[in-house]
């Protein structure tokens, strides 16, 4: 049950390996020694996460299979990852996703309708079950990492940009749905962060880290806020690029 | 299956972390009982007038039955000073109602607007509790409605254990349906109240402990924003009951003497911007509040209302602490550990966080009732606004020198303890979940407080929730 501060007694991640979520359960869990269950598709990767989870002063910390593409599984996941949890889940990250090689998915393979499916469908699929499950508990928040990327789709990663668009729009309209109902949607909208996803990519400016995301996703869940950019100067930013003629925005490189 | 009330937000008084669940209203005993059998999975707790500050009355996804509807006064025995009430009476209402009749009931807290129900489920101490200890201590009898047992009538020697079982059982035992409690013969509705200043801690401590031996009622008013040597600098009240001698001879016949009458509460003004209460607002208030209280002052006679409910003044006054709302941290340590209470007032004062007064008392002997909060000793109050830079780790800290001083923090107004702290602040803890868990074996009784603090239903296990 979150407190007063926000606080909480337990977290979900989804995509229990992604270096922002891991950031994010860790920053949550320490203070008050949270139940912690990370879920993911590689037990390898998700034990290390789970190591550090602990090493950060989490309580319990457990792992749990799951697939975001697998649809069908979703609603009888969420029911094993409730009893881990010990009972409410307080916080459920959304972190998995892909990021595709938009050159090479352009050219052909199915690389563009398996990421659409991740990003996007998977995201519906469990985001909808969550939902019904915060509803039912009467509390609750789930964070839905989305990204600028979606904000204004460029020519250089149009494929995942269009999925983070349609995912931060889902969330948006998921957060309506909740109101009123104790549950709510935080929509975290991070720039370029440092983490296995970009690892050999060329650093793009006003790049951060997973832990500043998870230091702003935690005041976040504390203060109520429904949406915020990492860094917060991004907002600023992105008003700007919203405006900007297609002629322009189209030459903006990856 | 939860009942079909309305879905609503609920919140406490400070309006943190409101949570959704089906409220629903009940009328009569009976109402209550069918509410216990219709709980689902996520339970049912009783809700008076929602004045305890955190989410003691509060029950996400579940059922939130709301007893004000119960509101009869079905005895009054002026005689032998007893009142048998539904427990949705507000002490207000019996305020009106016994007041006039040269009766008052022994413990009243700082608002008039709880029930009786409420105030026996946070077991409420007044400023008298160093003389008359807490609400429970004047019970005579009461009526609750449980899971496994169905409906019982207990008192101090019928069955005992389930009695202090639900004073300060934070609802958690069952549901009350009504009550007989001990009133005090009062010869007028006024206070006859004399009033100091000390100039810091110390003097305040040792004025109080000498003042408490000579009246019934007494309260500290600490600034919390003094700091080096004035810290802890205060304005002292005590107070008895005044008699028809202490009044104007023109006021001193028996009916005029004993009016309740206090004037309803005025709305805090709607310009008064949501959030007002910053830093500077606070220590502005504080100084002048501070200078203008007289350095003595002796016999000033009051009304009751006047001297025990100062907030019921003003009506919305949380609204004041902006948007996030805001919560009280009350503790008590023992008489040994007056320290802890110099570095509690000492962090508040170095953090800045805005707090208004704080609100020091000395405690009697603390009762039976394995959750009560009251202990012989010191018991600080003060309200901070949620939104506060560095209050959680703040009041963490507290909470850790609270406990290893022996003491602990009152649930009624709690919204965030460590929740491993909990056991150790209330050794007695294991006992009450015994007789709770024969009250009420399959869950059906439940709240947010109990699920934020699992060690109320659960022993806690090693490697758990902090
Ligand atoms: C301005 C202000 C000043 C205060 N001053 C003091 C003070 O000086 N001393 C003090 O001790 N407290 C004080 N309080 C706290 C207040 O007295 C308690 O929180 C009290 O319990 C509130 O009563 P309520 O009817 O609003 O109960 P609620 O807040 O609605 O409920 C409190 C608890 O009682 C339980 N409960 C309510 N009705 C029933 C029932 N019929 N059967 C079983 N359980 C029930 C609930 O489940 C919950 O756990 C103050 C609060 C405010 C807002
Ligand atoms: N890094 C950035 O610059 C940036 C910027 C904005 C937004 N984001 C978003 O932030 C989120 C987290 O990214 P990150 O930076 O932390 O990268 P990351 O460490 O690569 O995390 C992504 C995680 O998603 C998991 N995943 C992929 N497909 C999955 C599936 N089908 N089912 C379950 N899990 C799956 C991956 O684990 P497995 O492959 O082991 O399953 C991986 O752990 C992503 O949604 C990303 O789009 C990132």
């Amino acid at each position: 049950m979150k407190d007063a501060l926000g606080a909480v007694g337990s977290v979900l991640v989804l995509g229990g390996s992604s270096d922002i979520g891991v950031a994010i359960a860790a920053k949550l869990a320490g203070p008050r020694r949270a139940t912690v269950v990370l879920a993911g598709r590689h037990p390898q990767p998700l034990e290390s996460s789970a190591a550090a989870v602990r090493a950060a002063g989490a309580g319990r910390v457990d792992t749990l299979p799951f697939d975001a593409d697998d649809t069908g599984s979703h609603d009888d996941f969420l029911t094993k990852a409730t009893k881990h949890a010990g009972g409410d889940l307080d916080v459920v990250v959304l972190a998995f996703g892909v990021l595709g090689n938009q050159s090479a998915d352009e050219a052909g393979g199915d690389g563009a309708v398996r990421l659409a499916r991740t990003n996007y469908v998977g995201a519906v699929s469990v985001g909808l079950a969550v939902a019904r499950l915060l509803r039912a508990q009467g509390h609750g928040t789930l964070v839905v990492v989305s990204s600028v990327a979606g904000e204004r789709v460029r020519r250089a990663n149009f494929i995942y940009g269009s999925s983070k668009a349609a995912l931060d729009g889902f969330a948006q309209g998921l957060g309506d749905s909740l109101a009123g109902s104790g549950a709510k949607v935080l929509i975290v909208r991070p720039g370029f962060v440092r983490t296995k996803m970009t690892e050999g990519l060329p650093v793009a400016p006003m790049s951060t880290t997973a832990d500043e995301v998870a230091r702003a996703t935690v005041k976040a869940l504390a203060s109520g806020r429904q949406v915020i950019w990492v860094p917060g100067s991004l907002r600023a930013v992105f008003i700007v690029f919203r405006h900007l003629p297609r002629f322009v925005w189209r030459r903006v490189p990856a | 299956m939860p009942s079909d009330g309305d879905l609503r937000l609920v919140s406490g008084w400070g309006r943190t972390a409101a949570t959704a669940a089906h409220l629903t209203s009940a009328l009569t005993p009976v109402d209550l009982s069918a509410a216990i059998k219709r709980a689902g999975p996520r339970g049912v707790i009783g809700r008076g007038l929602g004045r305890s500050y955190g989410d003691a009355a509060q029950n996400a996804g579940g059922d939130v039955l709301v007893t004000t509807g119960m509101n009869r006064i079905l005895d009054v025995d002026v005689a032998g000073s007893t009142a048998r009430v539904e427990a949705g009476v507000s002490l207000d209402t019996l305020m009106r109602t016994v007041v006039p009749l040269g009766l008052w009931p022994v413990v009243t807290p700082g608002t008039r607007q709880v029930t009786v129900g409420g105030a026996i489920g946070c077991d409420v101490h007044g400023k008298n509790h160093h003389r008359d200890g807490s609400f429970a201590a004047h019970v005579e009898s009461m009526v609750l409605e449980t899971p496994a047992r169905g409906t019982l009538t207990v008192s101090a020697n019928q069955e005992p254990d389930v009695f202090w079982a639900t004073a300060g059982g934070m609802g958690l035992t069952g549901l009350i349906s009504e009550a007989t409690i001990r009133l005090v013969p009062i010869e007028t509705s006024s206070m006859r109240v004399d009033t100091e200043r000390a100039v810091d801690l110390d003097t305040a401590m040792a004025r109080m402990t000498e003042g408490d031996r000579f009246y019934r009622y007494s309260v500290a008013w600490v600034d919390c924003l003094a700091r080096g040597r004035s810290l802890g600098r205060s304005v002292l009240e005590f107070a008895d009951h005044a008699r028809l001698e202490d009044l104007p001879p023109a006021g001193r016949h028996r009916k005029r003497a004993l009016r309740f009458k206090p004037v309803a509460s005025v709305p805090a003004p709607p310009w008064a911007p949501s959030g007002l209460l910053n830093r500077w607002s606070v220590a502005a208030f504080n100084e002048l509040w501070y200078r203008k209280s007289p350095r003595r002052a002796v016999g000033r006679v009051v009304a009751a209302a006047a001297f025990f409910h100062p907030l019921d003044l003003v009506t919305g006054w949380p609204r004041l602490y902006g948007s996030r709302g805001f919560l009280q941290y009350q503790m008590v340590v023992p008489d040994g550990a007056a320290d802890t209470v110099r570095r509690s007032i000492e962090a508040l004062s170095g953090n800045g966080c805005g707090s208004f007064l704080a609100v020091l008392k000395r405690f009697g002997a603390g009762n039976l009732a394995p959750l009560s909060f009251p202990q012989s000793g010191w018991t600080l109050a003060f309200d901070l606004p949620a939104g506060a830079s560095g209050l959680g780790p703040m009041l963490d800290r507290l909470d850790e020198m609270v406990a290893a001083a022996g003491g602990r923090v009152y649930l009624a107004k709690d919204s965030r303890l460590r929740p491993d702290l909990l056991e150790a602040m209330y050794p007695a803890l294991p006992t009450w979940r015994v007789v709770r868990e024969r009250l009420d074996p399959d869950r059906r009784m439940c709240s947010d407080l109990a699920r934020r603090l699992p060690a109320l239903l659960d022993p806690p296990t090693p490697g758990a929730a902090r």
